[in-house]
């Protein structure tokens, strides 16, 4: 049992560090330039796509990461100048309408090249077998990987945005924009990037997620509805939000689809429990998400006053 | 009120199954009777993203409850259509209620992500429902049941009788919306802060619109279970929230026929374009683009011809 | 002498910590004009949040006829009797003058929970808002999309709408922000036609139409009231002279 809660634990870490990597992507975007973007789960399809291609080409998993970070993060800056770039001053609906048609677009494309089918991508070999944490306990290796690269990301989000000139501008756009720009920062480069940068976070999630998860056409949809709860509950504009955020939605969905149906069989019929319990398990994030609204309708800790 | 366009459009409506079953081509009155059950949908959203300003990504979660009840009364032994239909509408309306109470108290952004949540707490509702389906979805035996000699097996009395409701409904729309709470909701949409400042209380309103809304949209849903003859959760999906939104938008959001002629032109476009190549939501996705970033008042709004006002 | 119309206790508001209504004490007499001035920033439009209830006080109370309403909803309080007029311009752009006083009206002419019935087969309502179109100076203009009219036309409106409610105590934020001097002689007329059978707690920057109209004045600085009364008093005041009007204000 111990063994069991201590794995769960550290399958929501994980987790929740990926979600942490789409999220501060998708949070920056919202906070700073105001923009909804629906399409933003299909640049991490179109990274674990990438990733699967090369590695099937090179074998080298280190490689298809490289690969698939700059070119996704490339393609997100492409889509930023050409179709998102219009979008800042428009309302929320339209915002949601051309990013959904983006999200289409993507999803057909991806169809067409490599067909409806889902993509193997296979863990890294070195990587592949369990280490052992403790005594009895074995946990996979490439689990740990996932939430070292998690780790090491956040830190250098951290570092690159709460201690370096560059990250002092995306704060402060993140806070007021107008000011921002008022005070001569470089709006549409600062914009441009930003976007480049949430591209090639998704990129990296697509990459330790695909060998875990399926690398399939629509796997982009159903992370990305999660991202979006993370960032409404760590607050828009906030990396530190979307960390807390994501760790915390991580731990509810991971632990409660683990716990929730033993727990409700514990003291419901067995038939109820398991028809009620995956279902409870499933919505339980949209309730701490409603839950956290309803006490701070901004978030936990929004970047604008 | 009803203008000559909307009179012939009626006229061609009424008129043209009987020409559809002159020349033995029956499959484009069911594929019809489809697209008037999505532009009653539509058209329930219309009512509220349009005229009431709330951008609400749940829509179809009503859509699902208005089917589920029909088909789970119908799996009951209740298979009049009587009982069902109304209690697929009042079902709806009470969802909407409860949602639109907690979500309405949020505004912008958040109104948009609470709703979506809403939704897929209930398309995880219906999926955890072994009993009636789960995730595979139900059946139902037959089409509900009408009496007075009307058999809604037959391809053309349902979809008269799907003509007669979905035109039933827009006229009360319209009627709705020059009445005063119509006219109160659509100030609230352009200047909601004033409205309060004069004196109305406009949670209030949002919230019955938001409810009314849900409960046409459950009476389609009704006509989509007997349309279908099946329901899935899969009705419930955000990705048909999303849809939905799309035929308002392609319609034109405020108009009053948008919603309809969204449904008909995404529909239409569906079934033409997977004719020619799986991959039709390419296109899709290229000409929303296009009426986003270029003709945002959609079809209606082309054919209104004028860029200013809305009716 | 009957008990004030408003009386305003020691409110308090601060937000996180900057205090922005420092135990603010007011009173306004019904039929009275109140004038509110101060330098910007002092605090006035928050204030007027407060007052109308867009904003929620942290400390203090604020009594309408003897009545609490500290805790009273924005719409609340305009059924109680208190509407504002708003510093940047709220109208309803897109539709007629007509139209928007119309729905003034209709906030107080019994409920709109009507879903059958058209508007447009009311015409009372299209008469009262007719007659107020009339009395804010935008007779004949009436029909005009209020997106349209120029901007002292809309401040007009503006103030008519606050009006159309038949309040009893009007709160005016800078009814006269952006107007011509021209326009500014017809909104002091207007203002002045009000004067008794309506109590004003009237903001403004412009000291003339301030002088002319206000019975008694208040000065707000950095979220207090630092002094209050006839305007001869208020002009004399060695302390609103250095924080405000300037030492050459004759």
């Amino acid at each position: 049992m111990a063994t069991l809660i201590l794995e769960q634990t550290l399958n929501g870490l994980q987790f929740g560090l990926m979600l942490f990597l789409l999220a501060a992507g998708l949070t920056l975007v919202f906070g700073i330039m105001d923009l909804i973007n629906l399409a933003h789960g299909s640049l991490y399809m179109i990274g674990a796509y990438l990733v699967a291609t090369v590695v099937r080409a090179t074998g080298s998993f280190a490689l298809a990461v490289l690969v698939a970070v700059l070119g996704t993060a490339a393609i997100g800056v492409l889509l930023e100048v050409t179709v998102l770039r219009r979008l800042y001053a428009r309302d929320h609906l339209s915002q949601v309408l051309a990013t959904f048609a983006l999200l289409l677009i993507c999803n057909e494309i991806v169809r067409i090249v490599f067909g409806s089918q889902p993509v193997m991508l296979s863990m890294p070999n070195a990587l592949a077998g369990p280490v052992q944490l403790l005594p009895g306990f074995y946990y996979p290796a490439f689990r740990l990987a996932v939430i070292g690269v998690g780790l090491a990301v956040a830190l250098l989000l951290y570092l690159l945005v709460g201690q370096t000139r560059a990250g002092m501008w995306v704060r402060a756009g993140a806070s007021n924009r107008e000011m921002a720009a008022a005070m001569g920062v470089d709006v549409k480069l600062l914009f441009t990037a930003v976007f480049g940068v949430g591209a090639a976070l998704c990129a990296i999630a697509g990459a330790m997620l695909g060998p875990i998860l399926a690398v399939q056409v629509g796997m982009g949809e159903s992370i990305l509805i999660t991202a979006f709860v993370v960032i409404v509950i760590g607050g828009i504009g906030s990396i530190r939000g979307a960390l807390i955020g994501a760790l915390l939605v991580g731990m509810v969905d991971t632990i409660g689809r683990a716990f929730l149906p033993m727990l409700l069989r514990s003291f419901l019929s067995p038939a109820v429990a398991s028809g009620v319990g995956p279902a409870l398990a499933s919505i339980a994030i949209y309730v701490l998400m409603a839950a956290v609204l309803f006490w701070r309708p901004q978030g936990l800790f929004p970047a604008r006053a | 009120m009803r203008n000559a366009p909307a009179i012939g459009a009626l006229v061609l409506l009424v008129a043209f199954p009987l020409a559809a079953k002159h020349w033995d081509q029956l499959f484009y009155v069911s594929f019809a009777s489809r697209i008037l059950i999505y532009a009653l949908a539509a058209s329930s959203l219309n009512l509220i993203l349009g005229y009431g300003g709330m951008v609400s990504f749940g829509h179809a979660a009503f859509l699902g409850t208005g089917a589920y009840a029909v088909a789970i009364l119908m799996a009951e032994g209740v298979s009049s259509a009587w009982v069902s239909w109304p209690l697929a509408i009042l079902v709806s309306t009470l969802f909407a209620l409860v949602i639109g109470a907690v979500s309405l108290r949020t505004r912008g952004v958040y109104f948009i992500m609470i709703t979506l949540a809403f939704a897929q707490m209930i398309y995880y509702l219906f999926i955890s429902l072994r009993a009636y389906g789960g995730e595979d979805g139900l059946n139902l035996a037959a089409r509900s049941r009408l009496g007075f000699g009307l058999d809604l097996a037959g391809d053309l009395t349902f979809y008269y009788v799907v003509l007669s409701l979905v035109v039933g409904c827009l006229c009360l729309m319209q009627r709705l919306l020059d009445a005063r709470f119509g006219q109160v909701v659509q100030a609230i949409r352009d200047n909601e802060t004033r409205m309060e400042a004069i004196g109305f209380p406009t949670y209030r309103y949002k919230l019955i619109c938001f409810a009314l809304a849900g409960g046409a949209a459950g009476l389609a849903g009704a006509l989509l279970a007997n349309q279908n003859g099946f329901v899935s959760p899969n009705l419930m999906q955000w990705t048909q929230s999303g849809t939905l939104m799309v035929m308002v938008i392609l319609g034109g959001v405020g108009y009053l026929y948008g919603g309809a002629l969204g449904a008909a032109v995404f529909l239409v476009l569906e079934e033409a374009l997977s004719a020619y190549t799986v991959h039709w939501q390419l296109g899709l996705g290229w000409a929303l683009l296009a009426i986003v970033l270029y003709a945002r008042q959609g079809v209606a709004g082309l054919l209104a011809g004028t860029a200013a006002g809305r009716r | 002498m009957a008990p004030p119309l408003l009386r305003v206790e020691g409110l308090l508001k601060h937000f996180g910590g900057v205090i922005a209504t420092d135990r603010v004490d007011l009173s306004v007499r019904a039929g009275e004009v109140h004038a509110l001035i101060g330098p910007n920033g002092a605090g006035k439009t928050t204030l007027i949040h407060q007052l109308s209830g867009a904003l929620r006080a942290d400390g203090g109370r604020i009594f309408f006829d003897e009545r609490d309403i500290t805790r009273a909803g924005l719409h609340q309080r305009v059924h109680l009797g208190v509407a504002r007029s708003y510093q940047i311009t709220s109208i309803f752009r897109g539709v007629t003058v007509v139209h928007n006083l119309v729905l003034a009206v209709l906030a107080r002419s019994g409920s709109s929970l009507r879903f059958w019935q058209p508007l447009a087969r009311e015409p009372a309502l299209f008469e009262e808002a007719r007659a107020l179109a009339k009395q804010v100076g935008l007779g004949g203009r009436e029909n005009l999309v209020a997106g349209r009219l120029a901007h002292g036309e809309q401040r007009q409106l503006e103030v008519g709408l606050a009006l159309a409610t038949r309040a009893r105590l009007l709160l005016l934020d800078e009814p006269m922000a952006g107007l011509g001097p021209e326009e500014s002689q017809r909104m002091v007329a207007l203002i002045a036609d009000l004067k008794g059978a309506i109590a004003l707690l009237l903001v403004e920057h412009d000291m003339d139409a301030v002088f002319r109209l206000a019975d008694r004045i208040s000065v707000l600085d950095s979220g207090r009231i630092i002094a209050s009364g006839t305007p001869e008093a208020i002009r004399n005041d060695e302390g609103v002279r250095r924080a405000y009007l300037g030492e050459g204000f004759a």
